[in-house]
């Protein structure tokens, strides 16, 4: 099958029972996306399809022919970090670091969810979203912490969405 | 993971002919693939079905809505039309999973997703649904999210959608292409069966048919709500879900609609308990006589007798929220 990931089109042969997951970790080397419970309940192997963030692990990867994938390894390098993964070092958003990738994958796509409007279950406005602290919990429920750094988690989130202006007031 | 076929439709044409041969139709597989991991279904053949032009949210005649049965849970909690004229829909969408799963899964996927019930998912467990005539396990079990209504001697798991609970409150029909091609429409509460003495049968789907749309009657007049009520603020199955529309006329309801999930192995509708309002003064004595006849049959098997105060307590509060 083809398949784009972080930028890069590859060509690879799998099982059909082989999952996206697995494809990212043991065929294309690319250990950043972490298996946690594996059914889907935890967050730790998060990745973007499509600029979309789906867990990684509950999706076939026969399914994602043609399909752009981006993993935590795709989003910034040691020496570019994306603005997720330096706040979360500035604010010490983890602890063992294991769902880390998950955790940065996810938020970022929450923040282009948060842009394009998407309300969310704690929303009191439908229509008219502003993404707070307990937005940001809302939102990042998927991903479990076991180490529980969730207050650092947020104030790194927190941190960004500032930057991008979307804390005061989300796109209509 | 037990090996299986795989070919994947480009067209609903070509989807119905793989499933008329026996493949399994398979689009956000979000429950699917971890029920097969676990082994619990073992499809010999995988139809992928997710490429297919199903994914619009439309306006249709009479005002209602169409929506496509690949639209994402996600697309549709956040879609203009049902965030305007179905914000109970969108918010039943919302109170469900979390954001990566409803970026997977699909709107028929939803409704279709199998129960939650520990024993359905533990091979090593007696389970009627998963292996018809092993028993059940969840009677006499740890039984606290299990049905206190519709269900039977054979199986007490619950639905777990939140989703379908607003859709059955709004009427949705759900369309089908049968394996020749013809379309069924299908009223939601008429798409699933309840457990009597076949568990392992849950809908009225006929082998082969695919679901390509549901479709939702203009907004019934009143007032909106989803509530949900369950053991984390987030991410977690409902033990009580309550849909309502409820339109109030000088202090008199003047129609009512009322869904529940977590209650009982099909989104639940209650006729009794909508006529136990219409007619009558919005107050405590209409709402607690609505309570009453949905609740007139329930019953508890241990664990989970606290869901019919708690049915009946939110019920209550919402009725109040909801006419205030």
């Amino acid at each position: 099958m083809r398949i784009t990931v972080n930028g890069e089109a590859r060509e690879v042969e799998a099982d059909v029972r082989t999952t996206l997951l697995d494809l990212l970790r043991e065929h294309l080397g690319l250990t950043g996306a972490k298996k946690g419970c594996d059914h889907g309940q935890c967050g730790a192997c998060t990745v973007l399809v499509d600029g979309r963030r789906i867990n990684a692990c509950l999706s076939l990867a026969v399914m994602h022919e043609g399909d752009e994938v981006v993993t935590i390894e795709g989003l910034g390098t040691p020496d570019h970090l994306s603005p997720l993964q330096a706040a979360f070092l500035h604010h010490d958003g983890f602890q063992c670091g294991y769902c880390t990738p998950g955790q940065i994958c996810s938020a970022t796509a929450m923040l282009d969810e948060v842009a394009q409007g998407w309300p969310s279950h704690v929303s009191d406005d439908l229509d008219h979203v502003v993404l707070d602290d307990m937005e940001i919990r809302e939102r990042m429920s998927g991903n479990i912490c076991r180490c529980s750094a969730y207050p650092t988690i947020v104030a790194a989130i927190r941190e960004v969405a500032e930057a991008d202006g979307a804390l005061a007031e989300a796109a209509e | 993971m037990k090996p299986f076929d795989y070919a994947r439709a480009e067209t609903v044409d070509e989807a119905l002919a793989a499933g008329a041969s026996g493949g399994r139709y398979i689009a956000g597989g979000t429950n699917l693939i971890d029920l097969m991991k676990l082994q619990v279904d073992t499809p010999g053949k995988l139809v992928d079905i997710s490429r297919l032009a199903l994914d619009g949210v439309e306006e249709i005649d009479g005002g209602g809505v169409r929506i496509g049965a690949l639209v994402p849970n996600s697309d549709l909690a956040a879609h203009p039309l049902i965030r305007a004229h179905y914000p109970m829909l969108s918010r039943a969408v919302l109170a469900g999973a979390s954001a990566q799963l409803r970026n997977k899964a699909s709107t028929a996927g939803n409704l279709l997703q199998r129960t939650r019930c520990y024993y359905f998912y533990e091979t090593a467990a007696a389970c009627n649904k998963r292996e018809p005539g092993s028993g059940c396990d969840a009677i006499g079990g740890f039984n606290r999210i299990h049905a206190v209504l519709g269900a039977s001697a054979s199986c007490i798991a619950t639905h777990p959608s939140d989703m379908a609970v607003a859709l059955r409150a709004l009427d949705a029909v759900v369309v089908t292409a049968l394996p020749d091609g013809a379309e069924r429409r299908i009223a939601l509460g008429d798409l699933y069966r309840l457990p009597g003495d076949t568990p392992e049968i849950e809908t009225n789907l006929q082998p082969g048919e695919l679901i390509v749309a549901i479709e939702l009657p203009a907004p019934p007049p009143g007032r909106q709500l989803y509530r949900k009520v369950r053991d984390r603020a987030s991410y977690a199955f409902a033990l009580v879900s309550i849909a309502a529309v409820v339109a109030v006329e000088d202090d008199v309801i003047t129609s009512a609609r009322l869904a529940f999930g977590g209650l009982a192995p099909m989104p639940w509708r209650s006729a009794e308990a909508e006529a136990a309002l219409v007619g009558k003064a919005a107050g405590t004595e209409a709402f607690e006589a609505a309570a009453d006849a949905l609740l007139k049959d329930a019953r508890g098997y241990g664990h989970n007798d606290f869901k019919i105060v708690l049915a009946r307590r939110t019920l209550i509060a919402c009725l109040r929220d909801l006419t205030a």
